[in-house]
């Protein structure tokens, strides 16, 4: 990326940051804490998301036969089924029912699937016009603007732009200003519409291929009404939505308006078996003839949008996409979609971590490749999604394709020698930068305190934002010259011996706590020493981290391979590893799944610790609390790392700095913003720091000491603060 | 325990912004009475002995007679205690649009349609739909909106929900 195409982008999230970042702020926050209270109320809400994986792995497995059954039992209803293989065909369809129901006017539920066709425009040009219902597409419609959000479109707007937007086109003869005559006058306003359509179209969550059945969740009671008014329904819905029975449905209930908007329920989760046996309404030609008299004749159309989606089926990595129910948990837990929205993140039609997936699916890479690095991977959606995706993984995977189709950049040579990575060139400098920067540290520590002074000079930091947008608004990492691993041999390794020893421990000497942040380092041996361990602290190569979340998998499963052959050995020979970077850890336990053989990836995830789970494992075990040091009651402000989060750890260092008489507040953001190299790139610095005044304001009004668990929180956490951050091992080991 | 499952399914609805109440049948079309202060639609109620035959309501109305309602009186073919929700089935005698158009829906529930939870309800609704391949609406308190910067009740469905639970059906 070039650096105006830097200063481009910086520019546009700045601009959504003032003009629609509070309103998005204070929804997303609202859901995300509302899906936290509302899940909690579920008597097995793990079991519950197992199940709604389960009926999704199975639907999309048996797809092509789901898609037969659903035309014969529509068919046999007496309705149509329309499959369309993409957007042109399923619109031609669509405005052909209309013709031939001579329909002046479509009325619209809310429907993300026929976004993603813009049937809006193809009805239009066929002299056919469409009327949102749903209030929220209404004022979009009204204010031709894209939707920001999966659930609530526009979320973006507040009540006073929605006044502005009404008052102004429609001029009415009061002026609107309160919620509550914003809806009343949309609503009569749209039901002059409904009242005569020609046709209803409406979306469908979910589909039962054994009985036709379609279930809608909603709450205005718009697609209630379009469904039933107009004589002539049409359904469009992707192929992914069926399911095979009504039964199947259940889960689905439970929990998307818990995981979406926190609510537990939504006003209204209709079943549609059409065509549906409500009397048809004539509000124009009949409006005196009592119900049971009307003579209209019910017509259903199910409009089943493949539109890439049976490509995705058989892509592995895209495939989970299918699964999705659009139910936004992945955008409202996402601290960055917090603070932009889904006009920064999000593609044509759809928004959030998961836009990647769908866009991607249907539009092909590139149409993801503007918004997919505001995911950071700090994976606080994976927890949140009701089906179980690794929405971090499909980013990760559309990541890595768009670097292996990039052209190669003209400033490659220049770092060519310092990112000696096994990925294919074209790899955005940037990218391989971060990517490769444990080379970068090893040269740092061999070169410090020359490369600190070097790093931080001007001309050195003017050229690294010029070529690789490093920003020069952060400092960048110090390095040591004694790396951890060469302070441990030069004591004289452990000093507590094997035989006499507890538990045995390698440390892992992870990049940052090898190079950057030794006494963290030093800490973790002094304290684990202290409970009694032998300790051993080998080289070990980086688990690959830094080059994963450049999406250059091939990088990363290199440093798999060679971490899996240093560990795997001492694991084997009843070495437990111990690491104090949580997203180290995570590469360990979650991402190396994919980057490792099964069995390989078991025995590694099964015998590690993050540091402070571990001292808590060993006081539980009769580990000596005094043999670490007081708190003596001081406060501490504590904030865990997102991944360490992500896989509950977060309690155990709470825990233990309690059991050692500290004082402690924790946070409650879901990310710090800075997300490993995220806020050192020049296009996402200023996000970074809003999305870190999160953070700030949190700590900001006492004087406490700080800890955090993860590199990136404690640079962060050093911009936002006056106070110096540690870890919280350095808090309780012994000196 | 149907008197349990009752008080968790008014502690529901209370929780979902819609009101109730208990009567036995025989007190039910004096109970209505009161409540319908307005022009009234409804379909017939299917409970032995519970007639709205002396109540000004209009059953099988006409499109201007639903357009012009403000209260609609409709069966629940069961409810839901932990969700407080009322299932209303669509039926040919216009359940749909007689509990959806007027701003308050009146829906009748006999006590021992009361199900535990969504996962007994979706059992009976996969049965119906089975059998008779039926469609209905899984309602739970007013229709609402949050689009248009706050929370409003009344969107474009009902405004107030009521629902009155029949003890002795
Ligand atoms: S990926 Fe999961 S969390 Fe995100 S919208 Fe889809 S179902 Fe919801």
């Amino acid at each position: 990326m070039s650096t105006d195409s830097r200063r481009e982008k910086a520019a546009r999230i700045r601009h959504l940051l003032d003009t629609e970042g509070d309103a998005v702020e204070s929804n997303t926050k609202g859901f995300n804490a509302g899906r936290y209270e509302t899940v909690a109320d579920l008597d097995d809400y793990e079991g519950t998301k197992d199940a709604a994986r389960a009926i999704k792995e199975d639907a999309i497995e048996r797809l092509p036969e789901l898609v037969e059954q659903v035309r014969e039992t529509v068919e046999a209803n007496g309705g149509t089924v329309y499959i369309a293989d993409d957007a042109a065909d399923a619109n031609r369809y669509i405005t052909e029912v209309c013709a031939d129901e001579d329909a002046d006017t479509v009325v619209k539920s809310k429907s993300m699937t026929s976004e993603e066709l813009e049937v809006n425009e193809a009805l239009d040009a066929a002299g056919v016009t469409p009327v949102e219902t749903d209030l929220a597409e209404w004022v979009l419609q009204v204010a031709d603007e894209a939707p920001s959000h999966l659930v609530a479109p526009a979320i973006h707007k507040s009540r006073e732009s929605i006044a502005d937007l009404l008052n102004g086109t429609f001029d009415p003869e009061e002026r609107l200003e309160s919620a509550e005559n914003l809806t009343r006058f949309a609503r009569e306003r749209l039901w002059e519409d409904i009242r005569t359509a020609g046709v209803g179209m409406t979306g469908a969550n979910f589909i039962a291929a054994e009985t036709g059945t379609m279930m809608l969740v909603t709450s205005e009671g718009n697609a209630r009404k379009s469904a039933l008014v107009p004589d002539t329904h049409v359904a469009v819905a992707g192929v992914e939505k069926l399911v095979p029975s009504v039964s199947d449905f259940h889960p689905f209930m439970e929990l998307i308006g818990r995981s979406g908007t926190g609510q537990d329920v939504t006003s209204y989760i209709s079943l549609f078996t059409p065509p549906v046996d409500s009397p048809t309404l004539d509000f124009a030609d009949a409006a005196d003839v009592p119900l049971s008299e009307q003579t209209g004749e019910r017509e259903f159309h199910l409009v089943l949008v493949d539109n890439g989606r049976l490509d995705m089926r058989e892509d592995d990595q895209l495939k989970e996409t299918l699964y999705c129910i659009r139910c936004s948990a992945c955008a409202n837990s996402c601290a960055n979609f917090q603070h932009v929205g889904g006009h920064a993140f999000g593609g044509e039609t759809y928004t959030g971590g998961i836009a990647t997936g769908w866009e991607a699916g249907i539009g092909g890479e590139e149409a993801a490749s503007d918004f997919n690095d505001l995911c950071t991977g700090c994976s606080r959606c994976v927890d949140a999604c009701p089906v179980k995706i690794d929405i971090p993984w499909i980013n990760t995977v559309v990541r890595d394709r768009l670097n292996r189709g990039a052209d190669s950049d003209a400033f490659d040579h220049l770092v060519e020698g310092l990112t000696p990575d096994d990925d294919p060139g074209g790899v955005d400098v940037q990218k391989r930068l971060f990517g490769n920067f444990e080379t970068l540290a090893k040269l740092g520590s061999a070169s410090a305190p020359l490369s600190n002074w070097l790093a931080s000079s001007r001309p050195v930091r003017s050229l690294l934002e010029r070529v690789a947008g490093v920003d020069s608004r952060r400092d960048l990492p110090a390095f040591e010259r004694e790396t951890l691993v060469d302070w441990f041999e030069a004591r004289g390794g452990s000093r507590v011996a094997r035989e006499s020893a507890k538990r045995e421990a390698v440390v892992y000497a992870d990049v940052y706590t090898n190079h950057v942040l030794t006494e963290r380092g030093k800490a973790t041996v002094r304290a684990l020493e202290a409970l009694g361990v032998h300790v051993r602290v080998p080289s070990v190569p980086s688990s690959g981290r830094a080059p994963f979340s450049q999406g250059m998998v091939s990088t990363a499963e290199a440093n798999a391979r060679r971490v899996s052959d240093r560990l795997g050995p001492l694991v084997d020979d009843g070495y437990d590893v111990v690491v104090v970077e949580p997203s180290d850890l995570a590469m360990f336990e979650r991402e190396y799944e994919k980057l490792l053989p099964a069995d390989e990836h078991d025995a590694l995830a099964e015998h590690s610790y993050e540091v402070l789970e571990y001292v808590y494992g060993l006081l539980e075990h009769g580990g000596d609390v005094g043999a670490l040091r007081d708190g003596d009651g001081a406060s501490v402000d504590y904030h865990s790392h997102c991944q360490q989060r992500t896989q509950g750890l977060e309690g155990y260092t709470v825990s233990v700095l309690g059991a050692c008489g500290f004082d402690v507040t924790t946070s409650d953001v879901e990310c710090c913003g800075m997300a490993g190299s995220f806020g050192y790139k020049s296009e996402y610095y200023e996000l970074s720091m809003d999305v870190g005044e999160d953070l700030r304001e949190q700590f900001a009004g006492d004087d406490a000491l700080v800890a955090a668990s993860g590199t990136s929180c404690v640079e962060q956490l050093r911009d936002l603060l006056p106070r110096d951050v540690t870890h919280p091992i350095e808090l309780i080991a012994p000196r | 325990m149907p008197q349990a499952l009752t008080s968790e399914f008014r502690d529901s609805l209370a929780a979902h912004s819609a009101t109730s109440s208990v009567v036995e049948t025989a007190a039910l079309s004096d109970a209505l009475a009161e409540r319908l202060d307005g022009p009234a639609v409804a379909t017939p109620l299917p409970f032995a002995g519970a007639s709205l035959d002396d109540l000004p309501v209009t059953l099988d109305p006409t499109p201007a007679e639903l357009e012009a309602a403000e209260f609609g009186v409709t069966a629940a073919e069961f409810a839901i205690a932990d969700y407080g929700s009322v299932v209303l089935r669509m039926d040919t005698a216009g359940t749909e649009p007689v509990s959806l158009f007027p701003e308050t829906h009146v829906a009748v529930v006999a006590q021992s349609d009361i199900e535990p939870d969504a996962e007994a309800a979706f059992e009976a609704l996969d049965g119906a739909v089975n059998t008779a391949r039926a469609s209905a609406v899984i309602a739970t308190g007013p229709s609402a909106t949050a689009d248009m910067g706050g929370l409003v009740y009344g969107a474009h469905g009902p405004r107030n929900v009521h629902v009155v639970v029949l003890s002795d059906r």
